[in-house]
């Protein structure tokens, strides 16, 4: 009954999609109030009838029900609570559902808290997303839906897989897609502003909380994805180029890039036509994700399942949203007033060189991802486009950006002194260079690259630290007076002196682990020592532990540094009878120099196994926390962004401009 | 359906939760060709699974490509040949690498061209944005004269300044 | 000009669209990959026989000089699919009369020999191939995997996995026909 009345629930849902298509737009179009007020109402239906979907769903994973096919496939009556809550969004089908939740619940978000921008543009954007439910539940009810039963039920489900069954892991899918759909709502304004034929200022500051929100979960979702990999899969990566990763980086790197965008169209009326098509970009991206992983085009390792009907389908979804609200840019943007006069180093300059490096890294990375579906469309052969080709490329892209980033802060509208800001870091300059030579002097040999990189990381972090002290003239003033200003600073300017300098120290933390890691891979016997990283491990022996639903063989490693104790590691390999499954436990000793990462594993070699001997693996990833870190900052700087208290205040009203002064304003 | 998911995902996990699945007894004594060994390896896709390099692989193909790696270098060829040696056998599907040939042109082009693209884009704007900047916004002689005349006229002496 | 510029976007998505209705195709499975041998001759090799089961070693010169195609199968005896497949080929050879070659892919010789006696011996050859070498240089992605070889060595079709199933035995049937009807121009 419940699953009858949660499919229910998605035909009404989008039955007032439908609805919210059409009638907020023809009432923009005729100037007809209540026609554009009734996306209010249609949107929280469709948000209400999506809640009851989604619960319906759940309830049936929590109860076990196994006559609902979904639940069968991915769920197991042993499952703990949590992973049986979270296998609602596991599948194809589940998730789907979670992305039209979230994307009613945001497009009821717009109808509710948008009363400062005008009728017709909220009515627009409301029929625009109104669009994308209608695509997204039109295709679950026709080729996914997650409410088909099976009869006669079965009595379990098939899923019971260990590895999934991971907070982190659960959490992933969720952050994700905040981001993907936070972005649908950018893009349902700017198709809305491309009808309407007007970009403006009060368009650009509307759209930033929603483009902020969006970025900040996408950043979240992408750094708990990678950090899941690194401590779960066993061998200290956290990044592997794959399809399905890059996919989910490109709309990050394209929102970063609107993001910035965004604040010129704010403040100085230009870069109008950019913007849109970032911001119709970004959702492409995001649909593009989606069409990707489900429809089986490229082989990847977290594609669902391989259904090339379901991705005709996503297919049309596709031609119809992205080509349409691209065609309607190659129509209506032309026509949009280019404001803004600045000159060749400006702000504006930093922030449209910044503009341009993502945008081509993001081409890059597209290109590189389809390539082989190229080859292999236009000469039947089959080519592998891997890391190798994506850390050559998109690299060097990126290091100009982040010198960039340093200065760009620093630049005034309109027109900048380079060669006083340049004089301003001498110092920060020397001091980059100086680190980077520390660290070639104390580690042998690395790639060039690798040295680059980390003067390029200390030049970005004391950049911003310098332009944050100037702004509450540390140094100059008193420490209260100091403090002072800098409670009164916008919480926005904290925001990206947080975010600026966490992505400094990511790339520490990029640079350092992939460098000079290193590692041993060894046959161990009680008694067998290994030294790695000026660290002594001893190999003790081999205990059998229980635990609720696996066996597993535990190693205790003894970790000395010159003869003091450090600690002791547990790395295990656990059977799961039930399962009928195997994972590797590693064993993670984590500080912020880095990470001493201990894994065991069966003996391949039979002589070895013979004499009692395992394979033990151990890592020393340098620096490593620092991406995680540098992660948290990227999030905390992007909220302290939202919490703005000018994001709440509607579009500036024109008032008298203040004095030109010397720090350079917001 | 379930069944490709589980199938995918026990190839990934299977193959990677085992770390590195180089085993001790592959490895090569001398640490400067295992070096070499590893480096061609990770440019070499394990071609049963999903994107992997052969490194990271527990499969027996990848165990078994390992080996040749390193007979090889033991044999004396330099990391290209042995790379070589792999696309004889599987194609250039191998390489994770693209090679530099006519069909790959397009791709490793590619980067540069969009670099090129972008300036050349981030050029007019900044030439056009210069150009309405370069437009004059002092007033000529005639619209001061009729301006003083207003001020004059209109407002009062105080304000004068 | 800026009309032009504008719309490069949608129109590099339309290209880009084309191939993805391309890469949809249901046929076409990413997860496969061509063989690199087809058209090409066979690897040079040499495999010792596997004692006992009454036929010789196999090496590449078996491959030249016959006048017919042959089918090269490499199988081993730990390998469940090669079990339901050795049927598919034993009636191959009955019916079609083809001369059947094998490689026994890491497999010890007395596993091979066992096996071999349980489900009967259709190969003409069959050479030990213990560390795998040799099937590496057919470019072995697993087992079982089976070639039609024509008649003056040069690999004319490979068939990745059991050939087993209505679309596959169809498959390489119509491989065969076409392989010996070439041979006979």
């Amino acid at each position: 009954m419940i699953p009858e009345l949660g499919q229910f629930a998605l035909t009404l849902a989008l039955g007032f999609a439908l609805v919210q298509s059409v009638l907020p737009m023809l009432g923009a179009a005729r100037g007809n109030l209540l026609w554009m007020r009734s996306a209010r109402a249609t949107s929280l239906a469709q948000m209400a009838f999506s809640f009851v979907a989604f619960v319906a769903l759940m309830r049936s994973f929590v109860v076990s029900d196994f006559t609902v096919l979904n639940v069968v496939e991915n769920s197991h009556s042993l499952k703990p609570l949590l992973f049986k809550i979270a296998g609602t969004w596991g599948s194809h089908e589940g998730s789907l559902l979670l992305w039209v939740l979230i994307l009613t619940v945001f497009g009821a978000g717009v109808s509710i808290f948008g009363t400062n921008i005008s009728e017709g543009l909220r009515a627009r954007t409301l029929s625009v997303q109104a669009w994308i439910s209608v695509g997204f539940f039109s295709f679950m009810l026709f080729t996914s839906n997650p409410f088909e039963r099976v009869f006669p039920p079965p009595p379990d489900g098939q899923d019971l897989n260990p590895l999934l069954q991971d907070v982190g892991l659960a959490m992933h899918p969720p952050l994700l897609y905040v981001g993907y759909v936070g972005f649908s709502i950018v893009f349902s304004f700017a198709v809305a502003a491309l009808i309407e034929g007007r970009v403006d200022a009060a368009w650009a500051r509307w759209v930033r909380p929603w483009t902020l929100a969006a970025w900040i979960s996408l950043t979240a979702g992408i750094a708990l994805g990678s950090w899941w990999a690194y401590y779960e899969l066993g061998w200290g990566g956290w990044w592997f180029w794959d399809p399905v990763e890059n996919v989910s980086f490109m709309p990050w790197l394209l929102g970063t890039a609107l993001l910035h965008s965004a604040i010129v169209t704010e403040k100085r009326d230009a870069f109008k036509s950019w913007t849109i098509l970032l911001a119709v970009l970004t959702f492409s991206m995001s649909l593009l994700g989606t069409f990707i992983v489900r429809s089986g085009l490229l082989t990847s390792v977290h594609a669902f399942a391989v259904d090339p009907e379901r991705g005709l389908y996503i297919l049309w979804l596709l031609g119809l949203s992205i080509g349409g609200s691209l065609l309607l840019f190659a129509w209506r943007a032309p026509a949009l007033e280019s404001g803004g006069l600045f000159r060749p180093i400006s702000r504006e300059a930093g922030l449209l060189v910044n503009n341009l490096l993502l945008a081509s890294a993001t081409g890059t990375v597209l290109f590189g991802t389809l390539y082989p579906l190229f080859v292999e469309a236009l000469a039947g052969e089959r080519l592998s486009v891997g890391p190798p080709f994506f850390n050559a490329t998109f690299v060097p892209m990126m290091l100009p950006l982040v010198f960039a980033m340093a200065i760009g802060p620093f630049l005034s509208w309109k027109r900048a002194d380079l060669a006083g800001v340049l004089q301003r870091l001498k110092f920060a300059a020397m001091l980059s260079g100086l680190v980077a030579l520390v660290v070639w002097y104390l580690t042998e040999g690395g790639p060039v690259l690798a040295y680059l990189s980390i003067a390029l990381a200390v030049w970005l972090f004391l950049a911003t630290a310098m332009e944050w002290s100037g702004r509450v003239k540390l140094g100059e003033v008193t420490v209260r007076e100091a403090l002072r200003r800098a409670k009164n600073l916008p919480r926005a300017a904290h925001g990206m002196t947080l975010a600026h300098m966490g992505l400094a120290v990511a790339i520490l933390g990029f640079v350092g682990s992939s460098a000079w890691k290193s590692e041993e891979i060894v046959f161990v016997t009680p008694g067998t020592e290994i030294s790695i990283a000026g660290f002594d491990v001893v190999f003790e022996g081999i205990d059998r532990v229980t635990g609720p639903n696996y066996v597993a063989n535990r190693g205790t490693l003894v970790v000395e540094r010159n003869g003091i104790y450090v600690t002791t590691l547990y790395p295990e390999r656990r059977q799961y009878p039930v399962a009928q499954y195997s994972t590797t436990e590693s064993s993670i000793r984590s500080t912020l120099a880095g990470d001493l990462y201990a894994s065991l594993t069966e003996a391949a070699s039979a002589e070895a196994e013979a004499q009692g001997a395992w394979t033990l693996r151990i890592l020393y990833e340098p620096l490593v926390n620092f991406i995680w870190i540098g992660a948290a900052m990227l999030v905390l700087g992007g909220g302290l962004s939202l919490s703005d208290r000018r994001l709440r205040v509607g579009a500036p009203r024109r008032t008298a401009r203040p004095a030109a002064t010397e720090t350079p304003a917001e | 359906m379930n069944n490709q998911i589980l199938f995918a995902l026990a190839v990934m996990l299977t193959s990677a939760t085992i770390a590195l699945a180089v085993e001790p007894d592959e490895m090569l004594a001398d640490p400067a060709l295992e070096a070499r060994a590893r480096e061609v390896s990770q440019q070499l896709r394990c071609v049963v699974c999903q994107n992997q390099d052969i490194d990271s692989s527990n499969a027996g193909i990848a165990r078994d490509m390992r080996v040749l790696v390193r007979e090889r270098i033991v044999a004396g060829d330099s990391n290209s040949e042995v790379l070589d040696a792999m696309v004889v056998r599987y194609g250039n599907y191998v390489l994770l690498r693209p090679p530099f040939n006519t069909l790959t042109y397009a791709l490793w082009v590619a980067p540069l061209a969009l670099l090129l693209l972008a300036a050349s884009i981030g050029i007019t704007v900044i030439r056009q944005a210069r150009r309405t900047h370069e437009q004059p916004d002092e007033l000529t002689t005639e619209e001061e004269n009729a301006l003083r005349s207003v001020i004059d006229t209109q407002l009062p002496t105080e304000s004068r300044q | 000009m800026k009309r032009l510029l504008f719309a490069t976007p949608v129109l590099v998505a339309l290209v880009f669209g084309a191939f993805f209705l391309w890469g949809l195709n249901p046929e076409r499975d990413p997860n496969t990959i061509p063989s690199v041998l087809i058209s090409r001759p066979a690897p040079v090799f040499t495999l010792p026989e596997v004692a006992g089961t009454g036929v010789p070693g196999f090496s590449r010169d078996n491959l030249e000089g016959n006048d017919a195609p042959v089918i090269v199968n490499i199988f081993a005896s730990w390998c469940v699919p090669c079990r339901a497949e050795h049927a598919v080929l034993t009636r191959l050879v009955a019916e079609e009369g083809v001369q059947l070659f094998g490689i026994n892919y890491q497999d010890e010789p007395e596993d091979a020999l066992r096996w071999l006696n349980e489900l009967g011996n259709p190969y003409a050859r069959i050479g030990s191939d213990i560390d795998g070498r040799v099937a590496l240089d057919w470019g072995l992605t697993g087992v079982p995997e089976t070639f039609i070889v024509g008649p003056d060595g040069t690999v004319l079709y490979k068939h990745v996995g059991p050939v087993l199933g209505d679309a596959a035995l169809r498959d390489f049937t119509t491989a065969l026909a076409q392989a010996r009807q070439a041979g006979m121009s």
